[in-house]
């Protein structure tokens, strides 16, 4: 009986995890086999390089470039602002910060991880869209520069309290050994401490940069949503997410449109996928 | 010649009285054995010295500690610190080369110079007792040493900023007896430049390397003496029964 039971818990469990796995490929596949058909109308070469995405003038022309330059310029530019800021903030909170101010910036960042993006995209919409505009003199707030600082913000809490684990679990002993040495705090820090949380500080940077490339409402409220090659962060622009959220749901079915829909999906999957191997790949080196 | 002289010395850690109106003077170029069971405010005297208790935010302190007639809290914490260097319990080299191990304090206090650097790591190990062993692959993790050579790689590291003063915080508890005899057999060697205190668990090191020896117990200093004296005829009964092993 009691053999039975445990027999039957385990079938569970391996079911539980097994589908886990399966949905994953299923997804896969299915997103394979609805996008790859758009390579029957379009060359991949064509798709991934061409300038123009008009796709559903006659002939359409669906040509992706200007949206993963969109995403790319977006990510890119959370990343340059969201990393420092997120590294720093992790550094203040475990070694500077006194208890006080640290309870509260902790409570703080996880409130700012607790906002769904609908809502940080529309406070977005109504202040920081304004400020961009009346600051750069642009014709318009709605620019790339403006879903980085937007996204930036969603990065944060991510970067921040995973890099502020790494930096916690540096060993005690690591610290007292460089401060009897005479090392200053400033030395401490970035001598022995941010070398030896450098891996876990990487993860953190990768999962926020995977939340930014994935984001999509908030973008797509921010960003202007024209699908036109990007010359500068100042200009509208439109990412891979965005017009998948913003075209899937007037495109006909098994037209190209809709295969090409499926397309970027792959593009997008494989650019995360990119992401989450190159961490993996420092983590085990790192680790060795 | 007195290098560090302690007056009335109490500190406590939150509510917790650790050391309680402590009086001592250190000799230079003798090596001060510490002993007394655990918790017994050994390795917070010590601390106190190069003032690394402070990275505790709980820790407050009363009474005053002289080193060669300066107050050590008029001294800059870095510049205590490179004077009073501290060789820790576990080994615990820094996640760099062996090298760069020993070159990380010289570097931290300026010195820029890749020559001076490679005099000074060569000359530091070399008093650790650990040329010989390691001068083949200073490229090398200093992680891939044994216990014993990391730890004298830690003691290496220390001399290589010039201290007066060297503290060793139990620093055989990890070892086998051979790797102890070399970390022992290099004390004895520096004694001849450097004060060294040593904080120990162990009675029979503290006989075998100690000049003079202080018994701790519950915060209290309760004896220091000389350690043929000590070992032989101590003042105090809790001293004679802590080295005759009846309670620790």
């Amino acid at each position: 009986m009691r053999t039975a039971k445990e027999k039957f818990i385990e079938k569970l469990i391996l079911f539980c995890g097994l589908a886990s796995i399966f949905f994953v490929v299923l997804i896969f596949l299915f997103l394979l086999k609805e996008g790859i058909s758009v390579f029957k109308t379009v060359s991949p070469g064509d798709f991934l390089c061409g300038k123009k995405w008009y796709p559903i003038s006659e002939p359409a022309q669906l040509g992706i470039l200007p949206l993963i330059l969109g995403s790319l310029l977006v990510t890119l530019g959370a990343a340059v602002i969201s990393i420092p800021m997120g590294v720093a903030c992790a550094i203040y909170i475990t070694e500077l910060a006194p208890a006080k101010i640290k309870e509260i910036l902790k409570s703080g960042i996880e409130l700012l991880a607790a906002i769904p993006s609908v809502v940080l995209g529309f406070v977005g919409m109504i202040t920081l869209v304004p400020w961009i505009k009346n600051i750069f003199h642009l014709p318009t707030g709605l620019t790339a520069l403006t879903g980085a600082i937007m996204l930036a913000f969603m990065a944060m809490p991510t970067i921040v309290s995973i890099a502020e684990d790494a930096l916690y679990s540096v060993p005690k002993s690591y610290r007292e050994g460089a401060f009897a040495l005479g090392a200053t705090h400033w030395q401490v820090i970035h001598r022995v401490i941010l070398p030896a949380a450098a891996s876990g500080i990487l993860e953190a940077v990768m999962l926020g940069l995977g939340r930014v490339i994935g984001e999509t409402m908030a973008v797509m409220m921010i960003t202007g949503n024209a699908a036109i090659m990007p010359h500068s962060i100042f200009q509208p622009v439109r990412t891979l997410t965005a017009t998948i959220a913003a075209e899937m749901g007037e495109a006909v079915v098994g037209s190209e449109h809709y295969f090409a829909l499926f397309a970027i999906g792959i593009v997008l999957f494989v650019i995360s996928f990119a992401i989450n191997v190159t961490a993996d790949l420092f983590l085990h080196r790192k680790t060795k | 010649m007195v290098e560090i002289v302690v007056k009335e010395l109490d500190i406590w850690f939150g509510a917790v009285h650790a050391l309680r109106g402590v009086n001592m003077e250190i000799a230079s170029k003798e090596i001060l054995s510490i002993i007394g069971p655990a918790s017994s405010g050994k390795t917070t005297f010590l601390r106190t010295l190069n003032r690394l208790n402070e990275l505790d935010v709980t820790f407050k302190m009363k009474g005053s500690v002289e080193l060669t007639g300066l107050d050590i809290k008029k001294i800059e914490a870095e510049h205590l610190r490179k004077k009073v260097g501290m060789v820790f319990a576990l080994p615990l080299p820094l996640p760099l080369s062996i090298f760069d191990n020993v070159a990380y304090g010289p570097k931290v206090h300026g010195v820029k110079n890749k020559q001076k650097q490679q005099e000074i790591v060569e000359k530091a190990l070399k008093q650790a007792y650990l040329w010989d062993e390691v001068k083949d692959r200073l490229g090398t993790s200093a992680f891939k040493l044994s216990g014993g050579q990391q730890q004298r790689l830690c003691i290496a590291r220390t001399l290589a900023v010039e201290p007066e003063v060297i503290l060793f915080d139990e620093p055989c508890s990890g070892l086998d007896p051979i790797s102890t005899a070399k970390v022992e057999e290099a004390m004895l060697m520096l004694k001849a430049n450097y004060t060294l205190i040593l904080v120990t668990n162990n009675v029979k090191q503290a006989a075998r390397v100690g000049d003079k020896t202080a018994f701790f117990l519950s915060g209290e200093l309760i004896e220091i003496d000389r350690t043929d004296k000590m070992f032989t005829t101590p003042h105090d009964k809790r001293t004679d029964d802590y080295i005759r092993g009846k309670f620790g």
